[in-house]
């Protein structure tokens, strides 16, 4: 209760049905013979500064709705039995967040040319301050990343998340893994040290060997029949403009579905029974057959 | 205007037989509402707008599939450097304008006559892997390349005998111009020999895999076509 009369109006939880916010405590007294004290000046600046905030967020509530929007978001009805496994999801997009904010960062350093790509990927490393544990941080969290989307993949085939009616939601999230699979793929390169550079070969003469249109998927991946100067630029551009936008959105559509939906309880709970009180000859006819199996 | 026009036909017209709104401007025998014209007109512009934005942003991207360079040739050496039995490993600048990575290596000697080859002319191995582009070595002791990735065995003339490669060495096309040899763009061979234009490693070549993996754009005709 204190900490919701922290919380500005419009986002407080909303009352239960049955339980408005009806007329409590005493009834007032007769204002002829205790008539209220009137507020001081520095009493009624000082519950008005108090109000400020509030003032403020219904000021954006009214012209927005969004407060409708949030506390339906923020204190939506989870099932019975969810626990840590349903954290994968957030989990991921912290990774994803972790990348965007560690990759804009690193992108302030990184020249995206063969000749200085190498070497400004060294200047972050050894020069800039705390560049090697922002570009570790983008380095080791692809990993994570990559590693997270399976687990999350897993929890939801495991729990049979994916069934009807979230199925849409399960074709998205398999975008966005190949998605974030080629983010892995194209950032590889941008290092441009020996490792990137026969990575990336090995990756072309993979898609190249897809049969008929391969050769030409891999020319397009290379920008020419062998790695050139735009090689390099066009994978900087499909890492850090392409796949960062389509991500960004699928993962809008992916979490509106995850509210609009709803999460689903893990199998192992039942049904709920329904609340009927089952007659008591009943009950104790179970209960006696339980104790005849036992004792035969 | 229109649904007011609409409403009041509609309000008009019993409901035991609703008589077909006549929208404004209708005329007798016209083939489409005003309305649908101008859906179909508004919807179309759009899609002009988009394609023309659209079209050249991937026109830009997809162009260089289609896109050949200039022929790029290197002079190497004399061509007394070259002997027949074995090879001198050279590195030269396959593409240019890229610095160290634009450059490959060559395993290069003379034509052998016990090969059938013409002991005038020189050739060029690629030292890229016909499997996935690893680079081969020549190994002077066996007369063999074998590539470390993943063991992949070629003769003295560059054909596969072992491992997971798919067809023969890539040879660069290689002419003498006075007494300097230089090498030139590359190409690729079936198992025969016989010269086909470049292929990426992990491609085969020769027979129905010339349409499985068709020659691109971006390559140079082989010699001797």
């Amino acid at each position: 209760m204190k900490l919701d009369s922290l919380i500005p109006a419009p986002l407080r939880k909303p009352p239960k049905p049955g339980q408005g916010s009806g007329p409590t405590g005493p009834a007032p007294a007769d204002l002829k013979t205790s008539p209220p004290e009137r507020p001081s000046d520095a009493e009624r600046a000082t519950g008005r500064a108090k109000e400020t905030p509030h003032d403020v967020l219904a000021w954006v509530d009214q012209r927005t709705g969004a407060a409708g929007f949030l506390t339906g978001l923020l204190y939506r009805k989870v099932p019975k039995g969810t626990n840590w496994f349903y954290t994968l999801g957030s989990a991921t997009l912290f990774a994803f967040i972790t990348q965007a904010v560690t990759g804009v960062f690193l992108a302030m350093f990184y020249t995206p040319s063969t000749s200085d790509a190498y070497a400004s990927i060294a200047h972050i490393n050894n020069d800039v301050f705390l560049g090697s544990f922002v570009h570790g941080m983008h380095k080791w969290g692809s990993s994570v990343m990559v590693i997270l989307v399976f687990l999350h993949m897993g929890r939801v085939f495991f729990f049979g998340a994916y069934k009807y009616p979230r199925e849409l939601n399960w074709v998205i999230g398999v975008v966005l893994l190949i998605l974030t699979l080629a983010m892995a793929f194209t950032g590889y390169l941008l290092p441009f040290d020996q490792r990137s550079f026969w990575a990336s070969t090995v990756a072309f003469n993979i898609t190249g060997t897809g049969p008929v249109i391969g050769p030409y998927l891999a020319d397009f991946l290379r920008a020419g029949p062998e790695i050139g100067a735009t090689t390099l630029s066009r994978f900087y551009s499909i890492h850090m403009l392409l796949i960062p936008g389509a991500i960004i959105a699928l993962i809008g559509a992916h979490l509106y579905l995850v509210v609009k939906l709803g999460t689903t309880a893990p199998p192992w709970l039942r049904a709920a029974k329904p609340k009927t009180a089952a007659p008591a000859s009943q009950l104790d006819a179970g209960a006696e057959g339980n104790g005849a199996a036992a004792g035969r | 205007m229109a649904d007011e026009a609409d409403k009041q036909i509609g309000a008009e017209a019993s409901p035991r037989e609703p008589a077909a709104p006549k929208p404004p401007g209708y005329f007798e025998g016209e083939s489409m509402t005003r309305r649908r014209a101008f859906t179909i007109a508004a919807q179309g512009l759009g899609g002009i707008a988009g394609a023309a934005i659209v079209l050249p942003a991937v026109g830009f991207a997809v162009a260089p599939i289609f896109h050949r360079g200039d022929e790029h040739w290197e002079t190497i050496g004399a061509v007394g450097d070259f002997v027949s039995d074995t090879y001198r490993q050279i590195t030269f600048t396959e593409t240019e304008g890229v610095g160290k990575i634009g450059e490959t290596t060559a395993y290069v000697r003379k034509g052998a006559k016990e090969l059938g080859e013409n002991p005038g002319e020189i050739i060029a191995l690629s030292n890229r892997c016909a499997h996935l582009g690893c680079p081969v070595r020549y190994v002077e002791a066996a007369a063999n390349f074998i590539c470390p990735c993943h063991g992949g065995v070629y003769d003295f003339e560059g054909k596969r005998i072992g491992g997971p490669p798919v067809r023969p060495l890539d040879r660069f096309q290689t002419r003498i111009r006075g007494k300097q040899v230089e090498l030139g763009p590359r190409y690729s061979v079936t198992s025969q020999l016989e010269p086909v234009r470049a292929r990426d490693p992990g491609q085969f070549t020769g027979g129905i895999w010339e349409y499985l993996y068709p020659p691109r754009p971006s390559t140079f005709p082989p010699p001797g076509s």
